[in-house]
């Protein structure tokens, strides 16, 4: 069969995947974004208003909070996962005993759901609080450094795997070649190895960037927002809040909201969007090619 | 040529792919999208007898808890959407109102014992209230009776504890002889975890929207003044300083906590409902109590004329019927509900098996004591207190007390928290849900 026969068949192989694409992705995204310029109790009963969701959106000052909440544990998140998964993974390939072992016990936690995860947390914070007189839902502190150890421990084992097949495709003549001209271990390790790992550095600070700044459920479980505090106007400003669950909230807060709910996922969206390829581009810079 | 086959085909496999989705029965049929997953298995067991009765397929699915609008919203989305779905009172309704029937003149209204069991607007009903529940503070007779029996009791017997300040006075000397009487405490932990925290951002809630309501002579209000906020504070404090538990640790105590505290007899006070009866009662393993030791007082809050007061009455559990439906189900429904309402089945399962108080002509008395206790303070002829929380403006309003009345049981926020979430938040609230 040649490549012009092989054309023929393209619309068959084809079609079902973009139809179901279409379908199952284009359509409700951009039917989404349509909505989020409409008042609508059911999707399929909109009304257009214009730009004035957005409006709201900005307007809200727990959205402007939660933005806020989430850059910084953003942040925070992706320095220290990505620390902690590279000393795991270069510590495990550096030929200590039980490797193999410790690699399946740092993996697990990535196995247990998020709600799950948070509701265990919680007992876990709540039962060392307790012996101060206070809880993780009444300090927005304690529940921002609880998200972030939460986090870190559910996601340092996969991206500690990640690493580690990093670190073991880099060819060992490299480091050979690195004793041959005398670099010490610290040499080695910021002239070889982190050159060499760039891409899987790329793509975990892509990966834990992401997670971050999505972050739903564990929010969810966790803190699910508290502690609140009352703000100008009326409104209750949730401080632990981050921007998924802010949406979640908004959408089902009446039936006149869901448009502005609906506004500010498409601007989450384009932050998303915006803060990862940013990202990518600037760490996929500093790769080398062997 | 080929070209062409090959796209004919491969549309033709798209087509056939979705047209097992979007498969339209011919014969009428009801959806039923219930609110209460306690009732699941017997509402579906209902639906089937009527179906093996009339033909007419009954579909019963039920929300998880606490996901109902979610669960409605998506589902009225669909081709086959609920044609019998719940509103939670005049605010839910808002939400829904291009989707609800008026049900004037339909059979089903017409077996309703009294007009205040419809959900109206504008002249139309527009909902029917299906199930009528009672709450107030639960009490444990043994125990109370153990306390006015005791030396240090000021209070002597039930019929002194009609106020505030008796309240007041049996739970402080309760509290300080707790360990002479057995309990951790007066009143079950006060737990705000979203189990139990209904309990009193919307239900305690209440109390002080009654009297502010009751003065004013309305039923609703854009903005609220608090007028009765001190006696929110006072039956407040009362909870928290006298509980089994610590204030700080409320934060993270739930429903089952306060379930288990009373019920294991922990505590003597325990503010929850006719609906709390099953969870309550002596179970198979001997623990809980006899129908003859469930009391229940009035949540007296020092208000004027709390003395005559009785239970917490109402309803948030009102039926509606898809007015978006064809009218070949609606009128499929309508026969579904008179039937449920009036035939010796549905009776049954409403009263019996599903525990129901109904408010309707021919419904069954349910064997229920608090139930019972409920309407003891209604031939005595006391007034009851109408749930005025279904005109709260929204779940974030009673989100935004109940933060507040976290933090400040916690010594971390102050009343006046309180006052501005349950003030200036029903303003906003209010506009953003009427704009």
């Amino acid at each position: 069969m040649n490549k012009r026969q092989l054309g023929r068949y393209f619309p068959i192989f084809v079609l079902p995947t973009f139809a179901a694409f279409c379908i199952g992705f284009i359509y409700p995204f951009l039917h989404g974004i349509y909505l989020s310029f409409c008042t609508f109790k059911t999707t399929s009963d909109a009304k257009f208003v214009g730009i004035s969701n957005y409006v709201k959106a900005f307007q809200d000052p727990g959205f402007l909070h939660a933005f806020g909440f989430t850059a910084l544990f953003t942040v925070v998140s992706v320095i220290l996962i990505n620390v902690f998964a590279f000393i795991v993974a270069y510590v495990l390939t550096s030929g200590i005993r039980g490797a193999n072992a410790f690699r399946t016990v740092f993996f697990m936690p990535n196995l247990i759901g998020g709600v799950i995860l948070g509701y265990i947390w919680q007992l876990i914070f709540n039962g060392i609080l307790q012996n101060y007189g206070t809880n993780i839902k009444l300090d927005s502190r304690f529940g921002f450094w609880g998200l972030i150890i939460l986090l870190c421990w559910q996601q340092v084992g996969y991206m500690m795997i990640i690493y580690i097949s990093g670190l073991n495709s880099i060819p060992d003549s490299l480091y050979e070649a690195a004793r041959v001209d005398g670099a010490t271990r610290w040499q080695t390790l910021r002239k070889v190895t982190l050159p060499m790992l760039m891409p899987s550095i790329t793509i975990c600070s892509f990966l834990t960037l992401t997670n971050s700044f999505k972050l739903f459920d564990q929010n969810l479980a966790l803190t699910a927002g508290q502690p609140g505090v009352a703000a100008a106007g009326g409104t209750t400003v949730y401080t632990t809040e981050m921007l998924a669950l802010n949406i979640y909230n908004t959408f089902y807060q009446n039936a006149n909201t869901r448009g502005v709910g609906q506004a500010k996922a498409v601007i989450f969206f384009l932050l998303v969007a915006l803060i990862a390829l940013g990202q990518l581009y600037a760490t996929r810079k500093k790769e080398v090619q062997q | 040529m080929k070209k062409i086959i090959a796209l004919v085909l491969a549309a033709l496999a798209i087509v056939l792919c979705f047209a097992a989705c979007g498969k339209k029965e011919d014969t009428p049929s009801v959806y039923y999208l219930n609110f209460k997953p306690e009732q699941d298995g017997q509402w579906k067991a209902l639906a089937k007898t009527y179906t093996e009765k009339t033909g007419v397929p009954v579909t019963v699915v039920t929300a998880a808890s606490g996901t109902y609008e979610q669960t409605l919203t998506s589902e009225m989305d669909k081709t086959e959407a609920p044609t019998l779905f719940q509103v939670n009172g005049p605010v839910g309704l808002a939400n829904w109102l291009d989707y609800c029937y008026d049900l004037k003149g339909s059979k089903v209204a017409g077996e309703l014992t009294s007009e205040d069991f419809m959900l109206t607007k504008d002249g139309h009903v527009y909902g029917i209230a299906y199930v009528v529940e009672t709450y107030g503070i639960i009490y444990n007779k043994t125990l109370l009776n153990k306390y006015f029996a005791s030396d240090f009791a000021t209070v002597k017997s039930i019929d002194a504890l009609n106020n505030f300040t008796a309240l007041k006075t049996v739970a402080e000397e309760i509290q300080a002889h707790k360990a002479e009487l057995g309990v951790d405490g007066a009143f079950t932990s006060a737990g705000m975890d979203a189990s139990s925290d209904w309990r009193f951002k919307t239900h305690l809630a209440n109390m002080p929207i009654y009297y502010e309501y009751k003065d004013k002579g309305i039923g609703s209000t854009p903005a609220i003044e608090g007028t009765y906020l001190d006696n929110y504070k006072a039956i407040w404090d009362l909870y928290v300083n006298n509980a089994t538990c610590d204030p700080t640790t409320l934060a993270g105590k739930t429903g089952t906590d306060a379930e288990t505290e009373f019920k294991t007899g922990k505590a003597v006070f325990f503010q929850n409902g006719t609906w709390e009866y099953g969870a309550l009662k002596k179970d198979d393993s001997g623990i809980g109590l006899d129908d003859a030791e469930f009391g229940m007082l009035p949540i007296y809050v020092g208000a004027k004329g709390e003395e005559n007061l009785g239970l917490c009455t109402g309803s948030e559990n009102y039926w509606c019927v898809n007015a978006k439906a064809s009218e070949a189900d609606i009128n499929a429904t309508l026969d579904f509900l008179n039937w449920v309402v009036t035939s010796e089945e549905g009776t049954t399962a409403l009263a019996d098996e599903m525990g129901f108080v109904s408010p309707f002509k021919s419904a069954k008395p349910a064997s229920n004591p608090l139930v019972a206790i409920a309407n003891e303070y209604i031939a005595e002829g006391k007034t009851s207190v109408s749930w005025n929380f279904s005109s709260i403006p929204s779940e974030t309003w009673k989100n935004g007390v109940g933060t507040a009345l976290t933090q400040y049981a916690a010594g971390k926020g102050t009343w006046q928290d309180v006052v501005t979430a349950f003030v200036d938040g029903w303003a906003a609230e209010y506009k953003a849900a009427n704009p």
